[in-house]
């Protein structure tokens, strides 16, 4: 927080641009990236879906795996572990806590995305996508976010109703 | 806010500001007396007892050591240390924290950099490393870095500070912990390297991006949008840390540095940036770095590390040894440009005086404050507050609190309660001189 905030960030910000490209006098040593070389690193999965790969998941085949992959440090059905809980153990999050996937999470592809890029913790972007979307599922269904039978896949994740979406503020839209 | 000023005394430094607070033509005039209180840890003030004799000591009766490829500190520096909230490699995060109130001046030795990292130090061979642009690009490209090293580079000083810094000032009640433990998480340095524009520039731009999403090559793969408009700016890709290549715990071997920008965006071992029309909403943007607000709503990228000062010394923890003159400093800084002026109250906030900044005085970078300070040996409430060029000052913190929340019992020192916390911090001095953490 500021006090006051003023209208001239940008000015400020836009202040080290012209020193900048005066002195773009580049060598060019970048090599040329076609779409296959950049695939095996392109994960980033966008709200809108965009990025998910094919392949499904559903509550009851992730149950398994959370159970053998996760759980060691999110605690048995996502409560009681050494890492964040993943189950939605508090109403609404405050500054004592409690953000969940239920009453903070935006979007549910970001579920996909993060359990994929990052998770398991000690091996981690070792799930396949099938195993990806189930613990999606897993996760979305334990938040009750989506049915017992629900299936996770490419057009039906980006379409999960998250509660919270529309609670937020940008806190520079000039910045932007 | 009242400024008080009084004549100066004939041969006594001039008061500008209520319980003390000196002019600081009081740092020059009276150098001797200041350097004296400062070396010897805030020991010593202005006494006439008589000096020890004077010994030769065992080092200089004998050769020295061989000087060593790298110098490190001496050993009887040992407890200049970062704090380590995981040292045994739980799996989890983990954080090291800057100790402020042992070091002076604006530069981090590298060794103290504050360190946070969500899978532990990755081992990366600079060899394999490469940095991939692509996305809304007219020509997607990749660097190893040997390539980088040929472009033309800057270097430039400036802060890294996490946005999760001082959130134990989001406890309800005053935590008794040190400048280390409240605001460790914050350093500075010279970075060097190649502007992000420049390799952009070899890109090419589809006009339509308007975010670029920064990836890391560490284990959760760390990703984060980042509005294309500041990677036009000022971003760089980091190769060099105080001259040095830049540590592990730093991004070895490339960072991305968006100056003035929240710690966890300046993206470490940075491998990969995809230009898109939208941000990603990645789990550290659209979940960890948003912050809840009272009303139940939540700020989403806010990016900017606005205006903040503290002071080091004295700090909480300190032991003030007598009524006598004592240097209050400590470091400002704000992600919007240079600090403009500190102003220091010794009476919690009723009066205020103006320090003196030191140079280099630079954007986006910590910039350290001095005053001079007549303690008489009475309770007193030391209080810094920064302004910044473009205006905006550090909010006390209660009309802080009054929008951003608070807890509603006091949480772990290592909880981050929220973030982007900014206002004013308070050190009470009581008549014993001990320098606690209050709220004023």
């Amino acid at each position: 927080m500021s006090m006051p905030r003023l209208p001239l960030l940008a000015g400020v910000a836009g202040f080290g641009f012209v020193a900048v490209t005066a002195a773009a006098e580049t060598p060019n040593l970048g090599k040329p990236l076609s779409p296959a070389d950049i695939a095996p690193w392109d994960i980033t999965i966008m709200p809108d879906g965009t990025g998910l790969p094919a392949g499904s998941g559903t509550p009851a085949q992730g149950a398994p795996i959370f159970a053998a992959k996760c759980s060691a440090c999110h605690g048995d059905k996502g409560t009681g572990g050494i890492a964040a809980p993943v189950t939605p153990y508090a109403p609404k999050a405050t500054l004592d806590g409690g953000k969940t996937i239920a009453n903070f999470w935006p979007y549910a592809t970001t579920i996909f995305d993060f359990v994929r890029r990052a998770m398991p913790y000690n091996a981690p972007h070792s799930l396949k996508d099938d195993e990806v979307y189930a613990l999606t599922a897993y996760l979305l269904n334990l938040n009750r976010l989506i049915g017992d039978n629900d299936v996770m896949n490419k057009d039906t994740l980006p379409k999960v109703k998250m509660p919270n979406r529309d609670n937020f503020i940008i806190r520079f839209p000039e910045r932007i | 806010m009242a400024k008080k000023r009084l004549p100066p005394a004939a041969a006594e430094p001039e008061i500008v500001a209520g319980n003390g607070l000196l002019h600081r033509r009081a740092l020059l005039g009276r150098g001797i007396l200041i350097a004296g209180a400062a070396a010897t840890g805030l020991a010593a003030c202005a006494t006439n007892a008589a000096a020890e004799p004077l010994t030769e000591g065992p080092w200089s009766l004998k050769v020295g050591s061989v000087i060593p490829p790298y110098q490190t500190p001496s050993r009887f520096e040992a407890h200049v240390v970062r704090t380590q909230d995981n040292p045994d490699g739980v799996p989890r995060n983990s954080r090291a924290r800057t100790p402020h109130h042992l070091l002076k001046g604006i530069i981090t030795p590298n060794g103290l950099h504050f360190t946070i990292c969500h899978g532990g130090v990755p081992d990366i061979d600079p060899a394999q490393h490469r940095l991939a642009i692509h996305g809304l690009v007219k020509r997607p490209l990749v660097w190893n870095l040997e390539d980088l090293e040929r472009y033309p580079m800057v270097s430039r000083i400036g802060f890294v500070e996490c946005g999760g810094n001082s959130a134990p000032l989001f406890s309800n009640e005053p935590l008794q912990e040190n400048v280390q433990a409240l605001h460790g998480l914050s350093s500075c340095s010279e970075w060097s390297g190649v502007m992000l524009s420049t390799l952009l520039e070899e890109t090419g731009i589809d006009p339509k991006a308007k975010w670029m999403i920064a990836e890391g090559a560490d284990s959760p793969r760390l990703s984060r949008s980042v509005p294309v408009a500041k990677g036009l700016d000022d971003a760089m890709i980091a190769l060099y840390q105080n001259g040095e290549r830049i540590q592990p715990g730093q991004g070895y071997p490339m960072r991305l540095w968006l100056p003035g920008y929240e710690g966890n965006m300046n993206v470490k071992y940075v491998r990969r940036i995809k230009l898109t029309e939208q941000p990603a909403m990645s789990y550290y943007e659209s979940r960890t770095y948003s912050q809840i607000l009272p009303n139940g709503k939540a700020y989403r990228f806010y990016f900017l590390q606005e205006v903040k000062s503290f002071i080091t010394s004295p700090s909480h923890g300190l032991h003030l040894k007598g009524p006598g003159i004592y240097e209050i400093t400590g470091v400002a800084y704000s992600g919007t440009g240079r600090i403009r002026k500190v102003l220091i109250s010794a009476d919690g906030g009723q009066s205020w005086g103006e320090a003196a900044l030191q140079d280099p005085v630079l954007p986006k970078a910590f910039t350290r404050f001095r005053m001079a300070w007549k303690w008489n040996g009475g309770p007193a409430i030391l209080q810094s507050r920064a302004f910044d060029e473009s205006g905006t000052f550090q909010p006390t913190r209660a009309q802080f609190t009054a929008l951003r929340g608070q807890t509603s019992k006091p949480p772990a020192v290592t909880d981050f309660p929220s973030q982007h916390f900014n206002a004013i911090t308070s050190w009470g001095v009581n008549a014993k001189g001990e320098v606690t953490h209050v709220y004023a």
